[in-house]
C-alpha cells in the first residue's frame, strides 16, 4: 500500500465515502426508496440525489479554496447541511 | 410453482469490478492522496493539505488555459455540430452515393491524432504545404507557428476536419431511423422543407445529437495530441489546453502533487458537464 502515499485525512475520506456507500445500501434493502420529484428540477432516486450532493460538496468546497481564506471545515459543515436538505426535499 | 430466487450470478460479475477497481479506482484514490502531499520521492513526501487546491485555483496559468480550453471545445461545438447535420442532411439516401459518402466520411476517423496533427503541420507550411502556401500566394499573411490567431485556426479546422464526419454519420443514421409516414403526412400538409426539419427531423435527431454533443465535447476538452504536433501549444501558449499544461506539470516539472491536485479539479468539470449531458439526455421525457 505504500505506493499509493496514503494519509490520515485521505483514508478517512475514502472511509467516510464508503460508509456512506455501505450505509446507503443498507438503507435501500431496509427501506427500498423509489424515484421521485422534489424541489430539484428533474424526479431522482436516493443514489441520484447523494450523487447529486457529492458533486455540488466538490465544488462548494474547491470554491471556498479558491475565493476565500476560511477554514475548509465550513464547506464540510454546509456540504453536510446540503446532504440532509437535498435528501429529504430534494 | 415458486421462483428460486439466487443470487450467486453476482459472482460473476466479480472480476469485472477486480478490473475497474485496479484500472480505475485504485489511480483515482492515489491521485487524490497525492494532491495533498508534495511528493519528491518514494519516500519522500511531505503532507501539505489543501495548499495545491488553493494555489492552483488562483493561477493565472490554470485560469487561461480553463478559458482557452472552454473557449475551443464550444467553437468545436458550434461549427462540427451544424455542419454535421448539414452534411447528413444532403447525403443521397439510396443507390451508389450511400456507401461512397460513408466511406469518404470514414476516412478521416481512421487516422490517428498525431499523423493528424503532422499532415496539418505539413499542409499549413508557407513554402511547402498547400494550404499555406496558397493562402500567402493570395497574399494573406498566414503562419501558424509566429501568429496565434493562424495557430486557432488552424487548431479549429484541424478538428473540424478530422472529426464532422462523426457527427453527420450519427446523424445520418439518425435521419434514416424516421418512418417515411412522418414525411408522407408533411407532404400532404405541404409542409416546407424548413417545416419538416424543424418539427420532424430534428426531434427526431435529439438523442443521436445529444450523443454527438456529448462525444464531441469530451473528446475536444482532452485534446492534446493534435495542437501538442501542430503547434507545440504556441506561438506562446495560445494553444495550450488544459491536458497539455497538466502534462507540462506532472512530467515536465515532476511536480506530482500539483498535477494531481489539478487532475482532481480536471476530473470534477468533466463529471458535471458530462453528468448534465447525461441528465438532459435521459430526463427529457421525464413528466413525473
Amino acid at each position: 500500500m505504500e505506493w499509493m502515499a496514503w494519509t490520515l485525512p485521505t483514508a478517512i475520506f475514502f472511509i467516510v465515502i464508503g460508509l456512506i456507500l455501505v450505509g446507503m445500501t443498507v438503507w435501500q434493502m431496509v427501506t427500498p426508496g423509489v424515484k421521485r420529484r422534489g424541489f430539484l428540477p428533474i424526479s431522482t432516486t436516493r443514489g441520484d440525489r447523494l450523487f447529486i450532493t457529492l458533486l455540488a460538496a466538490g465544488y462548494g468546497h474547491l470554491m471556498l479554496l479558491g475565493l476565500t481564506v476560511w477554514p475548509l471545515w465550513i464547506a464540510t459543515l454546509a456540504s453536510v447541511v446540503a446532504f440532509v436538505i437535498i435528501m429529504k426535499w430534494g | 410453482m415458486d421462483k428460486i430466487h439466487n443470487n450467486k450470478a453476482w459472482l460473476l460479475v466479480l472480476p469485472v469490478f477486480a478490473l475497474v477497481a485496479f484500472s480505475a479506482i485504485v489511480p483515482l484514490m492515489t491521485v487524490v492522496n497525492y494532491s495533498v502531499q508534495d511528493i519528491f520521492g518514494p519516500n519522500n513526501r511531505y503532507f501539505v493539505g489543501t495548499e495545491w487546491f488553493s494555489q492552483l485555483l488562483r493561477d493565472p496559468l490554470l485560469h487561461n488555459s480553463l478559458l482557452r480550453q472552454f473557449g475551443f471545445s464550444f467553437s468545436v461545438l458550434a461549427i462540427e455540430i451544424p455542419l454535421g447535420i448539414v452534411i447528413a442532411l444532403s447525403m443521397p439516401r439510396r443507390g451508389l452515393g450511400v456507401p461512397t459518402c460513408l466511406i469518404l466520411l470514414s476516412l478521416p476517423l481512421l487516422i490517428p491524432w498525431n499523423v493528424v496533427g503532422t499532415i496539418w503541420q505539413i499542409i499549413g507550411r508557407g513554402d511547402i504545404g498547400l494550404y499555406g502556401w496558397a493562402l500567402n500566394e493570395v497574399g494573406i499573411d498566414y503562419n501558424y507557428a509566429a501568429n496565434p490567431t493562424d495557430a486557432w485556426i488552424t487548431v479549429l479546422i484541424m478538428d473540424v476536419w478530422h472529426w464532422t464526419s462523426l457527427v453527420a454519420l450519427l446523424c445520418y443514421s439518425g435521419l434514416r431511423a424516421i418512418p417515411d409516414v412522418y414525411y408522407q403526412a408533411a407532404r400532404i400538409d405541404r409542409a416546407s422543407h424548413w417545416a419538416v426539419f424543424r418539427y420532424i427531423q430534428l426531434p427526431k435527431l435529439k438523442n443521436v445529437l445529444l450523443i454527438a454533443v456529448m462525444l464531441r465535447f469530451m473528446d475536444s476538452f482532452m485534446i492534446y495530441t493534435e495542437p501538442f504536433v501542430l503547434t507545440g501549444g504556441g506561438p506562446g501558449t495560445s494553444t495550450t489546453f488544459l491536458s497539455q499544461t497538466l502534462t507540462k506539470m506532472a512530467v515536465g516539472q515532476f511536480d506530482i502533487g500539483r498535477a494531481a491536485a489539478f487532475s482532481l479539479i480536471y476530473f470534477l468539470i468533466i463529471l458535471l458537464v458530462t453528468w448534465l449531458f447525461y441528465t438532459a439526455m435521459t430526463h427529457t421525457d421525464d413528466k413525473a
